[in-house]
């Protein structure tokens, strides 16, 4: 069987490799900080490491946010078109559908 | 060309035409023809304004070519010929001919001297894109289009009247700087927010780009909204009103993505985030700021159409597009994989990439405008959009947990659009001098340098950190199945539903007083009946004496109270 072939992120290792190079460009990026003195055109960015604290912080308040607009906003998948009205076929195109 | 100059829509209408009546390779080496005979047409068409028309008592232009259409008008055929590529496998009759209609009808737009020019093509992009979201031939896709029609119509009907009073109000029709004075300022602002996808006006973009056939979402999202940003930025440069709508347009549909399970809708909502920083740029309005938004629309395209094309390949080939049900394709699909990652990088404006290049001038001219709030939200959307378009698109596609399908890559057609898209990418975002030469300003702006690169780069890594930190502490929100809520719920849910309420009340109230004079109606005639009929006491007659007798006491009583 062709399922048993193993591919590059079946190996846990080769995540591991990535999640570990991404924190040393990570750090890297926040020493670099300090080494190249960069134009400042705000005052904010001269808080220490404003850019990759930001980012952080940025993209966790948008998770947590989505998170919770989920309890607000989530429906069942069929709320509009009850099950009834929409086809199951799992084809990209619907059954009326004609090729000239 | 042959000496007279030719306007650029008219090519793709007769090759629309001939779509129509041809079919197989002949049809395809028509469709191909077109945004490459195109393309060379305008080359040769010297800037000024043709095909002057006195329709009435007006003097419209059918054709005036200025550097800022010049390069929507190279930007369409460009996105013309990578959809074009695309969809060379479809044998779909009436697809194919809508599609060339409508790229057409874009280059007809932007290329329309006058208003009224203007609302004939801003018309026909309607009609002719609803036919690439009907292509796919569902239940679903047939209402969605509906919707998608509705919102384009509104749009129109509010052109009309805007240019009606701009008619009445200059006596020209010429499409110039209009400005929000007046009636007519406000409606055709409103006609082009419609189209460009402004807050609360939106939802067309996002219910029906991701109903349409996979190779109908890459022509749609290459036209409609870019021709909105070209009107803006032709009508409107400078409105303040602008840059806080896009500033808005930026950060709310963020929140959306990250939620949507529906992938092609995730990017249709990245859309809209990508808009915002256009919009921004045009209410900013100063030379680099109209540049970066222009520039900015130039790459939208390639790195949006790349996008859309990817998840394109990924629905013809699994039938799949929810994220909940896809990941793992990497391991069968790897180049269309790779070139998604690339469209990734694009639109998340990572340095040497295109996005980057005219992203970063909208920013910049953000803080030199001392727009710091707006600012803000720019960067906090930049962060956003690698979040939900740079790493959960590719994520949940092609990495994610393995869901087993093992599909084949798709057509070579469809690798190669795709890989056109991606070389452009690359190398708008390593030359972007080659960009900066075509737009409408002069100017002198280097976004490579280390200020820019070292912000940029450390914006997105810490995003990329804050993606693994929550998705090993499976703080992430999963891919559901599931609907979520946005303003379409007013036109899909609450009006339907309160008016069938009203209906439900208005018959319960015919049926209570049916039940009620059902009931009541016979106690009521008996009692008419005992009294009135000819038995009843007062049907009675009774003698004059009688009369005469009751008059009398009558008087009596009468002289007693006196």
């Amino acid at each position: 069987m062709k399922t048993d072939k193993k591919y590059l992120f079946d190996n846990p290792k080769n995540i591991k490799r990535v999640l570990h190079g991404l924190y040393i460009c990570c750090a890297l990026l926040v020493i670099l900080d300090f080494v190249i003195n960069r134009k400042v055109y705000h005052s904010w960015e001269n808080l220490w490491a404003f850019y990759p604290i930001y980012g952080f912080v940025g993209c966790v308040v948008l998770v947590f946010v989505a998170r919770w607009m989920r309890i607000l906003l989530m429906r069942d998948e069929h709320y509009y078109d009850p099950p009834e009205l929409t086809e199951v076929s799992g084809s990209a195109e619907g059954e009326k559908h004609v090729r000239d | 060309m042959f000496g007279t100059e030719m306007a650029p829509f008219v090519i793709f209408f007769v090759a629309a035409l001939f779509a129509a009546i041809t079919h197989g390779w002949l049809r395809a080496a028509i469709m191909l023809a077109a945004p490459i005979l195109g393309a060379i047409n305008l080359w040769m068409t010297p800037e000024g304004s043709y095909w002057a028309i006195s329709f009435l008592d007006f003097e419209l232009s059918v054709l005036r070519v200025d550097r800022l259409a010049i390069l929507f008008g190279y930007l369409f055929h460009l996105a013309a010929f990578i959809a074009i590529v695309y969809s060379l496998h479809l044998r779909d009759r009436m697809q194919q001919t809508a599609s060339m209609l409508y790229a057409g009808s874009a280059l007809g737009a932007v290329f329309a001297g006058d208003l009224l020019t203007l609302f004939v093509f801003w018309e026909l992009l309607a009609i002719t894109s609803v036919f690439l979201i009907w292509a796919r031939r569902t239940n679903q896709s047939y209402h969605a289009g509906m919707r998608y029609l509705l919102f384009q119509v509104i749009s129109g009907l509010l052109l009309l009247g805007g240019v009606i009073a701009f008619a009445n109000m200059s006596g020209s029709l010429l499409f110039e700087n209009i400005g929000l004075t007046g009636v007519h300022g406000w409606l055709i602002f409103i006609a082009f927010g419609i189209k460009c996808g402004f807050p609360f006006l939106h939802n067309w973009l996002t219910d029906g780009y991701p109903e349409a056939t996979p190779t109908g979402t890459v022509f749609l999202s290459a036209f409609t909204t870019k021709v909105a940003v070209y009107a803006l930025a032709r009508g409107y440069p400078g409105t303040e009103l602008l840059v806080y709508i896009g500033a808005a347009m930026t950060c709310f549909p963020i929140f959306f993505a990250v939620i949507e399970n529906d992938l092609r809708r995730v990017l249709a909502y990245s859309l809209i985030n990508q808009l915002g920083f256009m919009v921004v740029g045009i209410g900013i309005g100063t030379a680099l700021a109209i540049n970066g938004a222009v520039a900015h629309a130039f790459n939208d395209v390639i790195f949006k159409g790349l996008l859309f094309m990817s998840m394109g390949a990924v629905l013809h080939v699994t039938g799949k597009m929810n994220g909940s049900e896809l990941g793992g394709l990497y391991k069968t699909m790897p180049k269309t994989t790779i070139l998604c990652i690339i469209g990734a990088a694009s639109i998340s404006a990572f340095p040497l990439f295109s996005g980057f290049v005219s992203k970063s001038m909208i920013m910049s001219a953000a803080l030199n405008n001392d727009h710091t709030w707006v600012w803000l939200m720019l960067l906090f959307a930049s962060a956003g959009v690698f979040h939900h378009a740079g790493i959960k698109i590719p994520y949940f596609a092609f990495f994610a947990h393995d869901s087993g399908i093992r599909a084949k890559e798709p057509p070579l057609n469809m690798i190669l659009a795709m890989t056109i898209a991606a070389t452009l990418c690359i190398t708008i975002g390593i030359f972007p001098e080659y960009l900066y030469q075509l737009l409408p300003y002069e100017m002198d702006y280097n976004p490579y340098d280390a200020t820019h690169v070292l912000a940029q780069t450390q914006l997105l890594f810490f995003s990329a950190l804050a993606f693994v930190w929550l998705n090993l502490y499976k703080m992430y929100p999963p891919e559901l199945l599931s609907v979520n809520l946005d303003v379409d719920w007013i036109y899909r849910r609450l009006i339907p539903r309160t008016l069938q309420r009203l209906g439900n009340a208005k018959q319960a109230l015919v049926l209570a007083v049916s039940h009620l004079s059902a009931q009541h109606l016979p106690k009521l005639t008996n009692y008419i009946s005992r009294h009135y009929a000819p038995q009843g006491s007062l049907a009675k007659t009774s003698s004059t004496g009688t009369a005469v007798m009751w008059i009398v006491l009558m008087l009596v009583a009468y002289l007693l109270i006196k």
